[in-house]
């Protein structure tokens, strides 16, 4: 039986993408395997790990909580065109300094999550970077890496504000 | 895991929806933030032949003051629920409540209409709804209904919309300057569901409280509104010993059922506990946040 499939056009990382679809496909499915965009990782599939935290306009939100269709007309940010635009540079310059990965399949919806900390909560205490950052789970570091290249990424970001993202 | 196939449609108003619901029948579910449902479908514990996607109906979101109260459209996400200004003002304990609920992410997409759907006796929102007396509006085949929260919760997940019915939108009195609201919540983690959580609202007066409204989060098959501790409290200044019956009664009001980590009598004690830290704070005037919006 052919599965229905739709078609949707979509922004991803700044291109337009038309694609056809099967309805079922979750967005984390469509960017991995529809795109290649392997950046995003795929853990739980229930909503749990954050593994898979992609930005739909603008906004963090978890890849397999989404259906590809839901994504229609939509901007799509992956750690792929986030790192290219180099926007996060900083924060990701800080991850490694810090040692806040290690096996990294955390690490790219980490730095999404964190980034919107970054963006809305310049002044974010040590406590808000831990809420923050709840709901996105790392198996080898201990967070504790994590916290602090979030919290120095802050700290510089006041310090030379201009200097965002370099 | 993967969801099995289904059909999508994206219907652009209420009607078009119902419409769909109804020919559909329980074959069909709608989705709108999709932060439960996607997670039951890749788990295949729900498998639809029609995913009825209401996420960009016109109108269904938005937050409003009418007359004495708030219209919280269905499709409203808990994250514009945490930075609404209005509701600050106007309701704060539902500013208070958001940031227990789940992860930012999940709050992004998250809606009011999809959790009071829900119904998760564990949720924040239907606990809320139920202390601050709000009315729930639903549509149907039929028209429009108002029902008010206190009526809507009938059993574990069960509750008084149908299959072929769709939440509209939420609408809760404004709180008085006067009355002051507290809500507190113990969870595993910062985000998890609740264990056990609490909504109160009243308004103190000689250091009496009157128009108390007490419910709770993960303390029965549905949120439980809890009257005889309520009764136990008004009129009362809240001594140790009005607090003493207060707790007292809470046994009679709350039906907790074990969790894979905590037990019905530890989660009957946390209740205990927080009703005396929601208190305190209600007396030392709350974590509210009316007169600074
Ligand atoms: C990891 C994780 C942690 C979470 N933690 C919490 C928590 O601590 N507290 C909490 O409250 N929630 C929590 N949630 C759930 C989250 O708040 C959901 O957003 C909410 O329960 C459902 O809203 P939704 O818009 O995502 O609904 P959906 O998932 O789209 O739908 C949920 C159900 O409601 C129905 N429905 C949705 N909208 C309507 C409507 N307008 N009319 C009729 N039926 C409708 C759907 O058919 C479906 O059956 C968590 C979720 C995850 C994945
Ligand atoms: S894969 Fe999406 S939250 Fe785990
Ligand atoms: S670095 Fe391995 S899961 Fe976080």
């Amino acid at each position: 039986m052919a599965l229905p499939e739709t078609e949707i056009t979509l922004r991803v990382n700044g291109e337009t993408v038309r694609k056809r679809v099967e309805p079922r496909q979750h967005l984390i499915d469509f960017l991995r395997e529809g795109l290649d965009l392997t950046g995003s990782h795929v853990g739980c599939e229930h909503g749990v790990c954050g593994a898979c935290t992609v930005r739909v306009d603008g906004r963090i939100v978890r890849g397999c909580l989404m259906l590809a269709v839901q994504a229609d007309g939509r901007s799509v940010e992956t750690i792929e065109g986030v790192s290219d635009s180099g926007e996060l540079a900083d924060l990701q310059h800080a991850f490694h300094q810090r040692n806040a990965l290690q096996c990294g399949f955390c690490t790219p919806g980490m730095l999404l999550c964190a980034g919107e900390l970054l963006a809305t909560t310049p002044a974010a205490t040590r406590e808000q970077i831990r809420e923050h950052i709840s709901g996105n789970y790392c198996r080898c570091t201990g967070y504790q890496a994590i916290v602090d290249a979030i919290e120095t990424t802050l700290a510089s970001r006041r310090a030379n504000p201009a200097g965002a993202g370099t | 895991m993967k969801p099995s196939a289904f059909d999508y449609v994206r219907p652009s108003s209420v009607d078009e929806a119902i419409a769909h619901l109804e020919q559909f029948g329980d074959r069909a579910k709608v989705i709108a933030g999709g932060q439960t449902l996607m997670a039951t479908l890749n788990m295949r514990l729900s498998a639809p032949e029609l995913l009825v996607d209401i996420g960009r109906i016109p109108g269904l979101s938005g937050i409003e003051v009418r007359g004495s109260l708030v219209s919280i459209g269905a499709l409203t996400t808990h994250r514009e629920i945490e930075r609404s200004a209005l509701l600050a003002r106007h309701v704060p304990l539902l500013t208070q409540a958001a940031p227990h609920i789940a992860h930012a992410a999940i709050r992004n997409s998250g809606t009011i209409g999809g959790s009071i759907a829900f119904a998760d006796p564990a949720a924040e929102w239907p606990a809320c709804c139920l202390a601050l007396d709000a009315v729930i509006v639903i549509r149907g085949a039929g028209g429009e209904r108002r029902v008010p929260a206190r009526n809507y919760f009938h059993n574990l997940y069960e509750t008084d919309l149908s299959a072929t019915e769709i939440i509209t939108a939420i609408e809760c009195p404004i709180t008085p300057p006067a009355r002051r609201s507290v809500f507190l919540e113990l969870a595993r983690r910062q985000g998890d569901y609740a264990i056990v959580g609490l909504a109160l609202l009243a308004r103190i007066d000689a250091d009496k409280l009157h128009e108390v409204a007490l419910a709770f989060v993960g303390a029965g098959p549905t949120p439980m509104l809890a009257t005889t501790a309520m009764t136990a409290l008004e009129g009362r200044t809240p001594d140790a010993e009005t607090l003493h019956a207060a707790r007292e009664a809470l046994t009679r009001d709350l039906d907790p059922g074990p969790d894979l980590y905590t037990s019905a009598a530890t989660k009957r004690h946390l209740a205990g506990v927080l009703l005396g830290r929601a208190i305190a704070q209600l007396m030392s005037g709350g974590d509210q946040t009316h007169g600074t919006a």
